[in-house]
């Protein structure tokens, strides 16, 4: 019982990571129909960024209060993160716009292996470890197992994590549904040239969309780094993928489901590794990707399509 | 109102002899219900023609009959050869089997069967209201996917082709015959090598016809084959359905609604509304129906129209229809 | 209708509130000057945004690097290497300005339009280049002994590697180029060659020759189970179901320890032989029988023509196939799914025929690097490989081979010609290592050509069949199987 509540915890972590990148899949895939396949490259790419920040300030700057410190992180990195993701977005996929749908899919990825080397060559291709900045947690249960007492942690790190994911899933669908520009997205996403017709700016309101889903996966960055303690240049492919699962899972297109199908992937990856075998987590996450997909094609909380003939 | 709207007397051509039967066909897509309990025939060897105000549920009991949608309920029945084959009919609908052959001829049950098997079983081919052809390839590419399924068996399931046996290669150059045939009748003998996306849309719905002429249909279905012609291209369109109808052994359903192809061409006439089949019988009986008056003017109640002078407001339009095509401006 | 509305006298008809500040907003003249966007200031202005650009997201790469050093992380800067990346991305920004995007005579129309004018000798010199390219091919080995004699071995091993990569391409074109399914784990299937013939001849001392046919059922075999359930699905998840599969399939050979030996691989597998006969050194070897010196090379010359066979073979079944009705279904089926079920196509088997037809050249080609290579190990199957393949079918134009050629020579051909330039190290110093900007060049040049050319390099389509003449399909007429 204790571990299943412990499991359930890591997993919700892990899967808000996966949540706030699936949102970035979710809002690119919704508005302009493409995969974003560099968008777990700018994913990791924000993990350096944070990492390079956090430095500064510490060893270089010397500043030693951690909220202070995390702030300021967050809000450079989300700023230079968003940087990388309008560019991406200007150079790879605005110039085939309106081009045939293979076009943007092969930029998507070349663009992902151009982010993972550039990585690799400026900063090198061994692990970054970042000691644990934030310790300690309050402990929810005890009780006993035949291995010994097991006590179910929530540590600070995780609370921080899952509601800093709350607030800004909160935020986020405020945005969408209240904003103008979020108007803007929802007319871009269901017709495009219809939505210039009325005078949206399409070209704006789409990097606008790239650079939110960046500012998020900047966030998501941030909270691997303090959870994990080590990123290198390839962390941005495999975290991609389960976040592109999770958005499918969802429901691509709808922002709730990125969210919802984060959090499942994120408790069926933990749990698969608790109850069963690592090795194969990521079999268990793929083979539910290919099972939602062939069953349940427009996922859990999408629009079901309907073939015009 | 079905029996009552039946040319009374004797048993109509279409109900006697007829090569597809729709019986109690309902649809629903969710809470709508798009057609309700609809039940008419097509004869063999007629152009029967299914009208019907915009969202009557015409194109979805295409797409039920054609294998497309699959109905809520209902039964719809293809026959290959003579009469009702009733018995036959009846014990394939007992047996669970989606087609039975006979000594008279075939029976199929559409709703069992899936779309492709439709077309190449039972042989229904079908065109669409907006037109898909392999716009890439070209006009006698189409002709040739058109015959598929029996290329497929001449070579070998491409076995064969791929060592390149003579016998396939005979069957090829007998489709690209076939193939030659049917461009020569829709005149586009000329743009044979042309991508079909080059074509102008007139040529583009008759490239359509030829296609799902080259499967070799029992029964064609047409989904607004005029639509977008202009009045020469329609005429020559009436022409070649009459063609097909008299030279090739092949029934037309077709959904239209330019009443001026509807009326000349049609052997008979089925009326919907709101799913609902609200007349059937010849073109003159359904052109003086005041149901189908009073459905096409959007009346609510039937009792408050004056029918006669309506009937003869339709009359003089249906007139005056062939007469403007003379003039023949475009679209 | 106009009757029943009640008349509003003029003076209450005018906008108030919000509404009236809109109006008035819309009235004001725009006082803006309009820029012309051709002048030599907009050209700088511009160029110096993306030099600032280049500067912001540089910042943290060039400009800072995190080191594991005692006692954590250090950080270290390079500030120079930021000024030249920004000086570089200036100039060249203003030259492309001044060139190209903001001149009213931009050098690449005038390319365009002298291309467009030698259309027709284009089409002829392109046949012409096809026939050289294969005499070239045929006697490829022959002619880097003769001419290169000091680096044979080198060039043919790359001849070797390029030809590897024109069957994949080849084979994957079937199933994306043709049936306009986009897969994007088609590394599963070459992946499945490898093992099945590892595996063979490590239990059942199965040879080459014996394995190959095998290995090609066996993939062709995988194709089909996981092809089965996943065909119904279009376009993009299809792309990244396929992926998830290749994936799946490369985890588990990473895992499986009792059967695949894991991460440690397979290692000592057979050398193909011919009819019979070891290119080994000494007794019963082959240069012994032929009575010629023995010369390493030969194992070279012999392991390129095999792959040129096989690859050769790839190409002479699609061609065919294009012309049998089930490659016409294929194209079909990339064209409209809908109007081929209403032709009585049965759609499934045909996209079935395609991704297993597809899956057993990629199987072949398997067998073929596992020999080559004498050792495989999941390393080699990553998503990476897939997305080379999948580049190179793109780049080069989908459905045309001859450009699946091209692709390859000029991708991997062009890569790893890197290794050989010296004269960078003198440059930039000795430090400087070409080959770490192998796969950063890779990708940058995906992005570029797809740009410059969404088609791919070699954009038309020939058609299978023809009345009179064949003419060529232009690109922008035949679809990519985007679903509906």
């Amino acid at each position: 019982m204790e571990y299943f509540v412990q499991q359930l915890i890591n997993g919700l972590t892990l899967g808000s990571i996966y949540g706030l990148i699936a949102i970035g899949y979710t809002m690119v895939y919704g508005i302009i129909g493409m995969i974003n396949f560099a968008h777990g490259d700018i994913f990791m790419i924000s993990a350096f960024i944070a990492l390079a920040v956090f430095l500064i300030l510490t060893s270089v700057l010397g500043f030693a209060f951690l909220p202070v410190v995390l702030l300021i992180v967050l809000i450079v990195a989300m700023l230079f993160t968003s940087a990388w993701g309008w560019t991406v977005e200007r150079l790879a996929y605005r110039p085939l716009r309106g081009s045939f749908r293979l076009a943007p899919l092969i930029t998507a990825i070349g663009m992902s292996i151009v982010l993972q080397n550039f990585v690799q060559i400026t900063q090198g291709a061994r692990v970054k470890p970042l000691p644990p900045q934030i310790q300690g947690g309050v402990t929810l249960l005890e009780g006993m197992t035949e291995n010994g007492p097991i006590a179910v942690q929530l540590s600070y790190m995780q609370m921080i994590i899952i509601v800093t994911t709350l607030v800004l899933m909160a935020s986020f669908t405020l945005l969408i549904s209240r904003t103008a520009l979020g108007r803007a997205q929802r007319a871009c996403e269901q017709d495009r040239k219809m939505a210039a017709l009325l005078g949206i700016n399409v070209d704006r309101t789409i990097s606008l969309t790239f650079v939110m889903g960046a500012a998020l996966a900047a966030v998501a960055g941030l909270m691997f780094l303090l959870l994990y303690g080590v990123i290198d240049f390839y962390i941005g492919f495999l975290a991609g993928i389960k976040a592109f699962t999770a958005a499918v899972l969802g429901g691509i297109g709808s922002l709730p489901g990125a969210m919802l199908g984060g959090l499942l992937i994120g408790l069926i990856e933990v749990f698969w590794s608790g109850y069963f075998t690592v090795e194969y987590k990521d079999v268990a996450a793929f083979s539910i990707l290919a099972i939602v997909l062939i069953f349940l094609p427009s996922g859990l909380l999408g629009k079901p399509e309907v073939e015009k003939v | 109102m079905d029996a009552a709207a039946e040319t009374g007397g004797a048993v109509a051509r279409w109900d006697s002899d007829p090569v597809l039967t729709v019986e109690h066909l309902t649809m629903r897509f969710g809470g709508l219900t798009a057609v309700g309990d609809l039940s008419f025939n097509v004869g063999r060897g007629d152009i029967t023609a299914l009208i019907g105000p915009n969202g009557a549920g015409k194109t979805t009991v295409f797409n039920c009959v054609t294998g497309f949608y699959k109905p809520t309920e209902g039964r719809i029945a293809m026959r290959h050869g003579p009469g009702r084959q009733q018995a036959a009919l009846d014990a394939l609908t007992n047996s669970g089997a989606r087609w039975r052959r006979s000594a008279e001829g075939a029976v199929f049950l559409l709703e069992r069967m899936p779309d492709h098997e439709i077309a190449h079983r039972a042989k229904v081919a079908r065109t669409f209201q907006n037109i898909r052809l392999f716009g890439g390839m070209t006009v006698l590419e189409n002709l040739l996917i058109a015959q598929h399924n029996p290329l497929m068996v001449a070579s070998g399931f491409t076995v064969g082709g791929i060592i390149g046996l003579p016998s396939y290669r005979k069957a090829e150059a007998e489709a690209i015959d076939r193939a030659a045939y049917w461009l020569e009748q829709v005149r586009l003998t000329e743009r044979a090598d042309d991508p079909a996306a080059d074509l102008p849309y007139g040529a583009q719905r008759r490239l359509e016809i030829a296609r799902a002429m080259c499967t070799g249909p029992r029964l064609l279905c047409l989904d607004e084959p005029a639509a977008g012609l202009n009045p020469r291209e329609s005429a020559e369109l009436n022409a070649l359905l009459k063609y097909i109808r008299d030279e090739h052994d092949t029934s037309v359903l077709l959904i239209e609604h330019d009443m001026g192809v509807v009326m000349e061409i049609s052997d008979h006439v089925v009326v919907l509304d709101y799913g609902v089949k609200i007349s059937d019988g010849d073109a003159a009986f359904v052109r003086s129906d005041p149901r189908v008056i009073a459905a096409y003017l959007g009346v609510e109640d039937e009792e408050e129209i004056d029918v006669a002078e309506i009937k003869q407001d339709v009359d003089q339009v249906a007139r005056r229809t062939p007469r403007s095509d003379a003039a023949g401006d475009g679209r | 209708m106009a009757g029943e509305t009640t008349p509003v006298p003029a003076a209450d008809n005018r906008p108030a509130g919000a509404q009236a500040k809109a109006e008035s907003r819309r009235a004001a003249p725009h006082t803006v000057p309009a820029r012309d966007p051709h002048s030599l200031a907009e050209s700088v202005r511009d160029a110096a945004l993306a030099a600032l650009l280049a500067g912001v997201l540089g910042f943290f790469f060039i400009g800072l690097r995190t080191d594991i050093a005692p006692g954590g992380l250090t950080i270290t800067t390079r500030w120079t290497a930021l000024v030249v990346a920004i000086l570089v991305v200036f100039a060249g920004r203003l030259a492309l300005n001044l060139f190209v995007f903001r001149t009213r005579r931009p050098v690449t129309g005038r390319l365009a339009a002298g291309a467009a004018a030698g259309a027709p000798q284009l089409a002829t010199a392109a046949k012409w280049l096809m026939r050289g390219l294969f005499v070239f091919a045929l006697v490829l080995p022959f002619f880097f002994i003769t001419f290169v004699p000091g680096r044979d071995r080198q060039f043919i091993d790359l001849a070797i590697l390029i030809m590897t990569y024109i069957m994949l391409g080849w084979g994957l074109n079937i199933v994306v180029g043709l049936a306009g399914l986009l897969d994007l784990g088609y590394v599963a299937f070459y992946a499945v060659g490898a093992y099945s013939f590892a595996l063979l001849a490590q239990h059942f001392d199965l040879g080459f020759w014996m394995a190959l046919p095998l290995a090609g059922v066996l993939a062709a075999m995988w194709g089909l189970i996981l092809g089965f359930p996943v065909l119904r699905l279009r376009g993009d998840y299809l792309a990244i179901v396929t992926l998830a599969f290749g994936e799946i399939i490369r985890i588990v050979l990473l895992n499986w320890y009792q059967f695949t030996n894991g991460p440690d691989g397979i290692s000592g597998i057979p050398k193909p032989t011919l009819f019979g006969l070891e290119l080994k050194r000494g007794e019963g070897g082959f240069a012994d029988v032929f009575g010629l010196a023995y010369d390493p090379i030969h194992r070279f010359i012999f392991l390129y023509y095999i792959i040129f066979v096989l690859a050769l073979i790839t190409n002479l079944v699609t061609i065919r196939l294009r012309k049998l009705p089930v490659g016409r279904a294929w194209e079909a089926l990339r064209e409209d799914e809908i109007a081929c079920r209403s032709l009585g196509i049965n759609t499934r088997n045909t996209k079935l025929t395609a991704f297993a037809i597809g899956a057993m050249f990629g199987g072949f080609a398997g067998s073929f690097f596992a020999t080559r290579q004498g050792f495989i190990s999941p390393e080699s199957f990553t998503f990476l490989e897939s997305a080379i393949i999948l580049a190179i079918v793109v780049l080069g134009g989908l459905g045309s081979q001859i450009g699946v050629v091209i692709a390859s020579v000029v991708m991997i051909g062009g890569i790893e010609m890197l290794r050989n330039i010296g004269f960078l190290s003198q440059v930039f110093g000795d430090g400087f290592d070409p080959v770490q900007y192998r796969m950063l060049i890779f990708g940058l040049a995906m992005v570029l050509i797809m740009v410059w050319r969404p088609r791919g390099l070699i954009a038309t389509r020939e058609p299978s069949v023809a009345l009179k003449e064949k003419k060529k399909i232009g690109a922008d007429l035949v679809a990519q199987g985007e679903g509906h």
